[in-house]
């Protein structure tokens, strides 16, 4: 790390738990020394270190060894034939976050490297505003780190992402609201408490996690950048941030650069950014979200303007599906793949099947779906949708009286 | 009894480190205005050439995003609060 700069502006700052530029309240974001990055960060050296998130270490934000999280990531890249077939293309990857570890979501990389960064920094109590995942994740690891925990949640969210912060101990605050204004109320927090925010003021680094999500994708593809990658969108954050992972590693000679998409996917109860990319804007207008998918249920996406630029960059698509089209997305991965995947994976998975189909994305090309949280945390979203067990009693005869039955069915 | 105005972090350097400021003014156009006057250089630090918000300010009237309301537009009543919050958090 060299310095925090401005994305706008590029003023620079020190490297601190602030996340705005002072001047035009830009983001601000790590800057690094790649050429001396590039001395040490070689494909042998990669190959040689433990398998996680953190064997790219020289491109995630802390100054010394990382202390928190350090078996994350490396989550399975999975060849989804079966799926393929069903949405009509040549060849298709599953990057199963729905298993990272310790809390069975993407967020588990940012909040490693967010509380990794706030323990170098000094500080003993960490916080964030969340959708459910990111709430989980800073309640387990800062319970592993030792470090003291509130999160911020709306308070309408699914029973298991509750439980799933409850049981580490951290302080969960429920906001009647929605994720935007839990959002707004944390912001004006941050300022107060002198916390780790990990989405406020620790942000910059926080952030940068994301990235080990696309160099997990180059190296398990066998050094190479997928042609279509397909990425959910909240914030907007992942999807800036897997294009930036990407860059680097063309930028350090570890990949050869090809030509690549990052597409974006949405639900269309809360589409501001594909909403906006499909009309060709530049700007998009901030919505009051309603939909199952709640993890993605932010209506001002902080990131929005950098996702739709970062589409525009990589001649990407961004499209939205309804509620319904999410619980089919989810049992149609389920069914092919045997991966159950939370809401925001049947958002992804449902996107990549509609920009097929609209050709959007070529029959005879191949795609990396990025699947970030687990079903078992939104079983809300799907119970009733997915058939009941049928009952009968312990007796051979009424098992085969039932698949008769099923067979004159059939 | 006047408005009151939330002042973040980054501007309080041109607030003398006052967190909160009252205006007396009708929209939140001329709120920005009478901060500009009485704390010169923080108009431009909220507002683009054009004179519209900035992209990564986002301004509440209590806790509603002004951009669901009427924009610079929008009507200021006694006792309302306004929050001016970085766009940048969250996610």
């Amino acid at each position: 790390m060299k310095a925090l700069k401005c994305r706008e502006c590029g003023r620079e700052y020190p490297l601190e738990a602030t996340h705005v530029c002072e001047f035009d309240f830009g983001p601000l974001e790590v800057a690094y020394d790649y050429a001396r990055i590039k001395k040490s960060l070689t494909r042998e050296a990669i190959a040689s270190r433990p398998r996680s998130m953190w064997r790219y270490r020289e491109l995630l934000p802390v100054a010394k060894d990382p202390t928190v999280g350090l078996q994350v990531g490396f989550t399975p890249l999975v060849k989804a034939d079966r799926l393929a077939a069903q949405l009509g293309i040549r060849e298709l990857w599953i990057k199963n976050d729905a298993v990272n570890y310790p809390t069975l979501s993407f967020k588990d990389r940012v909040v490693s490297v967010a509380l990794s960064r706030a323990k170098e920094l000094g500080f003993t109590t960490v916080a964030c505003a969340s959708t459910g995942n990111l709430a989980n994740s800073v309640a387990a690891q800062a319970a592993a780190a030792g470090l003291k925990a509130y999160v911020f949640i709306p308070s309408d969210l699914e029973q298991g992402k509750i439980i799933n912060s409850l049981v580490y101990g951290a302080n969960v605050i429920g906001i009647k609201g929605h994720y935007d204004e839990v959002n707004r109320l944390c912001a004006e927090i941050a300022g107060k408490f002198g916390w780790a925010f990990v989405n406020v003021n620790m942000r910059p680094y926080y952030a940068e996690g994301s990235k080990s999500m696309a160099y997990e994708i180059i190296e398990q593809l066998g050094w190479r950048i997928p042609r279509h990658t397909i990425v959910p969108m909240a914030s907007g954050s992942l999807l800036t941030k897997i294009q930036k992972g990407y860059q680097e590693f063309v930028k350090l000679g570890l990949v050869t650069e090809s030509k690549y998409s990052i597409h974006g996917a949405q639900a269309t109860g809360c589409s501001p950014i594909s909403v906006a990319q499909k009309a060709g804007l530049d700007f998009f207008k901030p919505v009051k979200p309603d939909t199952v998918a709640k993890s993605l249920a932010i209506g001002t996406p902080a990131d929005g303007f950098y996702a739709l630029k970062a589409m525009k960059e990589t001649a990407a698509h961004a499209d939205d599906i309804t509620d319904d089209e999410i619980r089919d997305a989810i049992k149609l991965l389920a069914e092919t793949e045997g991966i159950f995947a939370e809401t925001a994976g049947g958002v992804t998975v449902g996107v990549a099947k509609k920009l097929i189909a609209a050709g959007k994305i070529p029959h005879d090309s191949s795609a990396v779906i990025c699947v970030t949280g687990n079903g078992l945390k939104t079983l809300d979203a799907v119970t009733g949708h997915v058939g009941q067990p049928r009952e009968i009693k312990p007796s051979l005869r009424e098992f085969e009286a039932l698949l008769s039955a099923e067979t004159v069915a059939a | 009894m006047a408005k009151i105005i939330r002042i973040p972090t980054p501007l309080r350097k041109l607030t003398n480190n006052e967190e909160l400021v009252e205006v007396t003014a009708a929209t939140i156009g001329d709120a920005i205005k009478e901060l500009q006057a009485r704390f010169p250089g923080i108009e431009e630090r909220l507002v683009d050439e054009k004179g519209e918000v900035r992209r990564f300010v986002n301004v509440y009237v209590n806790e509603e995003d002004i951009r669901f309301l009427q924009n610079r537009a929008t009507p200021l009543k006694d006792g309302d609060e306004i929050s001016i919050i970085p766009a940048i958090a969250g996610g």
